[in-house]
C-alpha cells in the first residue's frame, strides 16, 4: 500500500507570534520551525500502517529548500522517500490542493494523509479541496485508521461524538491529535535520511494555476486584553465574579 | 445584490444553534438569505429556520439522510448554482469544517474559513496562528464560500417567517458513506458548548489532583475540564480536553485556569473567554497576564475553598 503524506514547515507552537514592524507578516528571525504536528502524526499513521501492511511512505512539501529540514525529519522517523515542489511564493488553500493533485497524479497513492491543519494559517481546507478535486472519499479529524485492500474504516472526531466513516481508497485522511502520539527519530534513522532519496520539483514544471483565490490584505495583532487585577483570597474571587463579572 | 445560502446543520431532529452565527454574518454583508437544510425528514428544521431566511430550501434524498461530506458538497453546491448563489455560509462546526471545503472546491471558489468579521462582501477577518494574529482576507473568487466561528456572532433576532421550499436533490455518486455516530455520553457540558470551564495544568501534579480538586470545582460549577497541553501529553487526562492550538479553541463565559503557566500554545485556545480567573503560587506565571482576576495561592487550598464557597453561594 502506498502512502502520501504532506509535511508543512510551521512556526513552533511553542514560539511567540509577533508582526513585523510594517505588518507584513510575522517575525521569524529566531523564531524556531518545525513540521507542522498535525502533519506529525500523518507521518506516524502512515509508518503505522505500512508496518501492518507493508508499501511504501513518501512524504511531500511545498515551499523554498528550507522545508528539506522538515521532510528530513520525516525521513528519520521511517519514510521511504520525498518530494520537494519548491515555490517561494503566496500559496492559498486552492492552490496547494491543486499541486498535491498533480503530485497524487505523478505518484498514485492508496492513502493521501495530511494533517487536519496547518497551525501557521490555520485554514482547514486542503485536503478536503484535494478530495473533492480528485473526486474521492475523505476522512478528516481520524481518530482511528483501519485499513483493507479496498476501503478505510475511520472513526473520526465530530462534535459530541466518534463518527465513523468508510471510503474506498483511494481516499484522503486528515489526522486529529489523538491518532496516535508520533515517534521521535532514533540516531540510526537520522543517520538513513541523510542517504534517502528527496526530488527536488520546479513548481512552474507542474503546470498549474495558482492565482489567489483567497489574498491575505493585512495582518494585524488582537486587541490587547485589559490588565486584570489580582485578588487576595478566595472571599474576594467569588464576590467579584458574584457583583462585579456576574459569571457566577 | 448578495445573494446568501446559509447551510443549516442539525442533529436529532434539531436545528444546530451555531448555525444561526452563519445567518448572523450573512446579515452583515446585506442581501437575500436563503437557506438549504439537506437530510430526509426536514421539515422541522426547516420550520425552525424560517424567522432568519427569506426562503428555506429542503434538500431532501435517502443518499443524504446521514451526513458525508462527499455528497452534501455535491448537493450544497448544485444548489448553490441553481439559486445564483454569491455567497455560501455554514458555521465553523466540525461539520461545517468538513464539508464546505469541497463545496468551494467544486464551485471553483475562494474560501475564508472560521471568519470572526465581516468587512465587506468579499473581505474578512479570521484568526490565525491560533488566534495570535488577525488576519483580513479578501476573497477574490466570484462565488464565495465562508464558514463562520460561531462564538464571534450572536443570534440575530427572528423576523416574519420565510417560505419554505423542497428543491431538486442528487447526491450523485459517493466514494464515502457514513457508518455510524457514537456519541459522547457524559453528565459534563461539552468543552466547545459550556458556558463554564474548568481547566487544569502541570501545577495540578497528576491525574489524582484532577480528581480531587478540578472535578469537585467543576461540578460546583456545572463546567466542563480543560487541561493544558503539558498534562494531556503526560497523559494525566484524555487529549480531547486539551484547550490551546493544538487543541479546542473555547470561549466561554467564565474559564477557571488552576495551576497552568500560561503558555502561549494554551491562551491561543481561551483567551477569547468573557472572564477569566487563573489560580497558580508563581506570581509571575504568564497566565495572570490574560486573567481578569488572578490568585495567587497554592492551589490544593484554593481550589477545595472555591469549590465550597460556591456551593454555599448556591
Amino acid at each position: 500500500m502506498k502512502f502520501l503524506v504532506t509535511v508543512k514547515r510551521v512556526t513552533d507552537y511553542e514560539a511567540k507570534i509577533k508582526l513585523k514592524a510594517d505588518k507584513s507578516g510575522i517575525v521569524t528571525d529566531g523564531v524556531n520551525m518545525i513540521m507542522n504536528p498535525f502533519d506529525e502524526i500523518g507521518v506516524e499513521e502512515a509508518l503505522r500502517q505500512k508496518e501492518k501492511h507493508g508499501g511504501e511512505v513518501v512524504v511531500v512539501s511545498i515551499g523554498t529548500t528550507d522545508s528539506v529540514a522538515q521532510l528530513r525529519s520525516a525521513l528519520a522517523m521511517g519514510a521511504d522517500r520525498a518530494i520537494l515542489v519548491k515555490n517561494d511564493g503566496e500559496l492559498d488553500s486552492f492552490g496547494v490542493a491543486k499541486i498535491l493533485a498533480k503530485i497524487v497524479a505523478k505518484e498514485s497513492p492508496d492513502v493521501v494523509i495530511m494533517g487536519k491543519q496547518a497551525i501557521d494559517d490555520d485554514s482547514n481546507q486542503a485536503a478536503q479541496i484535494l478530495a473533492e478535486l480528485l473526486g474521492w472519499g475523505q476522512a478528516t479529524f481520524a481518530n482511528v485508521v483501519t485499513l483493507d485492500a479496498r476501503s478505510a474504516t475511520v472513526a473520526r472526531e465530530a462534535d459530541g461524538g466518534l463518527e465513523t466513516v468508510k471510503c474506498d481508497l483511494p481516499c484522503i485522511i486528515t489526522t486529529d491529535l489523538r491518532l496516535n502520539e508520533p515517534r521521535y527519530a532514533s540516531l540510526p534513522g537520522i543517520m538513513k535520511a541523510k542517504k534517502k532519496p528527496l526530488d527536488e520539483i520546479e513548481l512552474s514544471s507542474l503546470g498549474v494555476d495558482t492565482a489567489l483565490k483567497v489574498k491575505v490584505k493585512a495582518f494585524e495583532e488582537p486587541a490587547a486584553k485589559q490588565a486584570g487585577q489580582k485578588v487576595p483570597d478566595v472571599a474576594t474571587l467569588v464576590q467579584k465574579l458574584k457583583t462585579e463579572a456576574k459569571a457566577i | 445584490m448578495a445573494l446568501h445560502l446559509i447551510v443549516a446543520e442539525h442533529t436529532g431532529g434539531k436545528l444546530v444553534k451555531a448555525t444561526l452565527a452563519a445567518v448572523a454574518a450573512a446579515q452583515k454583508v446585506g442581501g437575500d438569505i436563503h437557506a438549504l437544510v439537506i437530510g430526509q425528514g426536514v421539515a422541522a428544521v426547516a420550520a425552525e429556520l424560517a424567522p432568519y431566511a427569506k426562503t428555506v430550501h429542503t434538500a431532501e434524498h435517502a443518499g443524504v439522510k446521514d451526513r458525508a461530506a462527499q455528497p452534501h458538497a455535491k448537493v450544497i453546491a448544485d444548489a448553490a448554482k441553481s439559486l445564483g448563489a454569491t455567497h455560501i455560509w455554514a458555521a465553523s462546526t466540525g461539520a461545517g469544517k468538513d464539508i464546505l471545503p469541497r463545496v468551494a472546491a467544486r464551485l471553483d471558489a475562494g474560501m475564508a474559513s472560521d471568519i470572526s468579521a465581516v468587512v465587506s462582501d468579499n473581505t474578512f477577518k479570521r484568526p490565525m496562528w491560533a488566534g495570535n494574529i488577525i488576519g483580513t482576507v479578501e476573497i477574490t473568487t466570484a462565488t464565495k464560500v465562508i464558514t463562520v466561528r460561531p462564538t464571534e456572532f450572536a443570534p440575530p433576532a427572528a423576523g416574519a417567517a420565510g417560505n419554505v421550499t423542497s428543491m431538486a436533490c442528487d447526491p450523485g455518486t459517493s466514494k464515502m458513506q457514513f457508518v455510524s455516530f457514537d456519541a459522547v455520553v457524559s453528565d459534563r457540558p461539552a468543552l466547545s458548548d459550556a458556558r463554564v470551564i474548568v481547566s487544569g495544568g502541570r501545577g495540578v501534579k497528576g491525574p489524582e489532583g484532577f480528581k480531587t480538586v478540578i472535578e469537585p470545582l467543576a461540578d460546583a460549577l456545572g463546567a466542563a475540564i480543560g487541561a493544558s497541553r503539558a498534562v494531556c501529553d503526560a497523559g494525566w487526562v484524555p487529549n480531547d480536553w486539551q484547550v490551546g492550538q493544538t487543541g479546542k479553541v473555547v470561549a466561554p463565559e467564565l474559564y477557571v485556569a488552576v495551576g497552568i503557566s500560561g503558555a502561549i500554545q494554551h491562551v491561543a485556545g481561551m483567551k477569547g473567554s468573557k472572564c477569566i480567573v487563573a489560580i497558580n503560587k508563581e506570581p509571575e506565571a504568564p497566565i495572570f497576564q490574560v486573567a481578569d482576576y488572578g490568585l495567587v495561592a497554592d492551589l490544593f487550598k484554593a481550589a477545595p475553598e472555591l469549590t465550597a464557597a460556591i456551593k454555599a453561594a448556591k
